[in-house]
């Protein structure tokens, strides 16, 4: 039986990565996740693990990959523009097949941006980020707990392809006190041997951690492997939650934070007669498309509401096909949507709000 | 019949891509002579890096990470954290480790990682085509500096081991060229000394090899070689410029 505690976000993401087997942590400050790494640097040294401050965020990145190479379980976090910097290593680590797990807690952008919650990072962790054909499996929690589960998940869904996996939440999840509980416990030594880590080759042929296939054949090798693991992630990995989509006429598409505001305007909308349901990605790549194609058959639109100014929207209307309008309303730069302006909004696509 | 010469075990059965004249070759060779010497084969993980020497990785019998252009530094330091009790080494050039890499190698040196730097310095970006590196000579004529170096312009060659030194948490720098079978015999020792300071765990050590680049210097290689000595020797001069343990233990 495990007891809940009350935690801040980003320190209840970190202990998340130490109860899963997480032993290594490289990262560099960035507001607003600085409480992630410091926590890292009091407790791994607890569990015989490593924190490192790194030089720059490039550097962490690459501490990673070398971390990841030898066969260890290992973390980074930042914000926006910190991953940004990160995108090299993250491309390499996807290109060389390296498992681990990166947490962005988005700030608006772009540029230095501001410090307050944002979800504008959307198109680059959803579409890669760096350079090359690549793609890194993203999660978006809505609350503190869920945000505890799906980090410890995320290790696992990193091992099992042998790829980058993102976390991603935003000022708002980091910042936020919750009450949480953490349901697993798992040390190293439980964790599956990595028979193709670089740890010295005693007894077997050396094994070469790479990302350079210098002939194209080689290279298109290389990238249709990485499309049959982005295939199977599409297939096994999907998550998403719904929330009264069976009657509905009106359908509200959001992640993370502002999936907790939609419920809210939702909720009022329901009061006042409209049939509203609600679809929130929980993995934003792979993208929870059938749901949302089946949801567009019948419904008389979809709006999606982001802190963005229209990113994952984009996916949205691919995944409804034109079967029903998609529209968009969102708060950028930190500005965070209140439940009365999605409800008003609602109301008057709707024609009135009966 | 006597056996006078044999390939070390640590370097794989496989023809190098080198040019004619280029040093890669002996500098492969040496680390390859030091890992058997020492008997850690199965111990030790290679970084490659971005440039000529990517092909490290299939040239010695080992296991290898191939790491971004000047991030081998970081690499590992990840690989050695994990792995503690293993040998760790970087091969950088001087794009790699004098330009786009300056950050994680003075940072590496700062926290005195404990692994070994083998640093080729031949004046010039190789794979690229010959583009001017920090450490080309001033005057030296390259792909981007068609009029040679000025120093106005472009600054002065930069000092990797003197600038280095200033950092505590270096335990071991030296310096060594590869023009002359002498010298090719110090720059055994020093990188074997490198690597046995790593086994000590006293801090980060690099040895520095000047090297030729015949091909992108438009000479011959044994005027490749000369020049080394003639040009390169006077502005970058050989040694053991840092040894802790001879020094007494690391300075407070």
């Amino acid at each position: 039986m495990t007891e809940k505690i009350l935690m801040k976000g980003n320190e209840a993401i970190a202990e998340a990565g130490i109860r899963v087997g997480c032993r290594y942590f490289f990262g560099y400050p960035i507001t607003p996740q600085n409480e992630l790494p410091a926590y890292m640097s009091r407790r791994l040294p607890e569990v015989q693990g490593t924190f490192l401050q790194a030089e720059s965020e490039v550097a962490a990145i690459n501490m990673v990959y070398g971390a990841a190479g030898a066969g260890g379980r290992v973390m980074t976090s930042s914000s926006s523009p910190g991953i940004s910097l990160k995108q090299e290593g993250i491309s390499y680590l996807a290109g060389s097949e390296l498992p681990c797990v990166i947490v962005n807690i988005t700030r608006g952008g772009p540029g230095l941006g501001g410090i307050q919650p944002a979800q504008s990072d959307y198109f680059q962790a959803t579409r890669g980020g760096g350079h090359g054909d690549y793609y890194t499996p993203v999660l978006a929690p809505q609350s503190v707990q869920e945000a505890v589960d799906l980090t410890m998940d995320a290790f696992d869904i990193a091992d099992k392809y042998r790829n980058p996996v993102l976390v991603l939440g935003d000022g708002m999840i980091g910042q936020m006190m919750e009450p949480v509980e953490f349901k697993k416990e798992i040390t190293p030594d439980q964790l599956p041997e990595k028979k193709w880590a670089t740890n010295g080759a005693a007894g077997r042929k050396p094994n070469i951690i790479n990302s350079l296939r210098l002939q194209p054949e080689k290279l298109e090798e290389l990238n249709l492997k990485l499309q049959e693991k982005y295939m199977a992630m599409k297939k096994a990995e999907v998550r998403y939650e719904t929330d009264n989509i069976e009657d509905a006429e009106y359908i509200l598409v959001a992640f993370g934070t502002t999936a907790r505001i939609v419920k809210s305007a939702a909720d009022m909308a329901r009061e006042v007669g409209m049939k509203v349901g609600i679809i929130r990605p929980i993995t934003l790549f792979p993208f929870p498309e059938d749901v949302i194609a089946k949801a567009s058959e019948k419904a008389r639109f979809i709006l999606t509401v982001e802190m963005s100014l229209g990113q994952m929207v984009e996916d949205v209307r691919l995944s409804a096909k034109g079967r029903c309008p998609v529209y968009f309303q969102g708060r950028t730069g930190g500005v965070v949507p209140k439940p009365g302006e999605i409800l008003d909004n609602l109301k008057r696509l709707a024609g009135g709000g009966k | 019949m006597k056996l006078v010469a044999k390939r070390p075990k640590a370097l794989a059965e496989k023809p190098m891509h080198y040019c004619p004249g280029c040093t890669h070759g002996i500098t492969h060779r040496l680390i390859a002579e030091v890992i058997d010497e020492m008997d850690i084969q199965e111990k030790t993980i290679g970084i490659a890096p971005v440039g000529c020497a990517v092909f490290a990785y299939d040239y010695f019998n080992i296991d290898m990470q191939q790491a971004a252009h000047g991030r081998a530094p970081a690499v590992a330091t990840g690989i050695k954290r994990v792995l503690p009790e293993n040998f760790v080494f970087t091969y950088q050039g001087d794009g790699d480790l004098a330009s786009i890499g300056t950050a994680e190698i003075v940072h590496a040196a700062m926290r005195g990682e404990k692994f070994t730097v083998v640093f080729i310095n031949n004046a010039i970006y190789g794979m690229t085509g010959g583009q001017m590196a920090p450490t080309t000579m001033v005057g030296q004529k390259t792909a981007t500096s068609p009029y040679g170096r000025e120093a106005a312009h472009a600054g002065y060659p930069m000092r990797v081991v003197e600038m280095l030194a200033t950092l505590p948490g270096a335990a071991y720098l030296a310096r060594v060229g590869l023009f002359n079978n002498r010298e090719i015999k110090k720059a055994k020792k020093a990188l074997r000394r490198s690597f046995e300071i790593q086994e000590k765990g006293l801090g980060f050590s690099l040895v520095e090899f000047l090297s030729t680049c015949p091909t992108n210097w438009g000479m011959a290689p044994l005027d490749a070689l000369k020049w080394v000595e003639e040009e390169m020797v006077p502005y970058y001069p050989l040694g053991v410029i840092r040894d802790i343990e001879e020094e007494g233990g690391p300075k407070k």
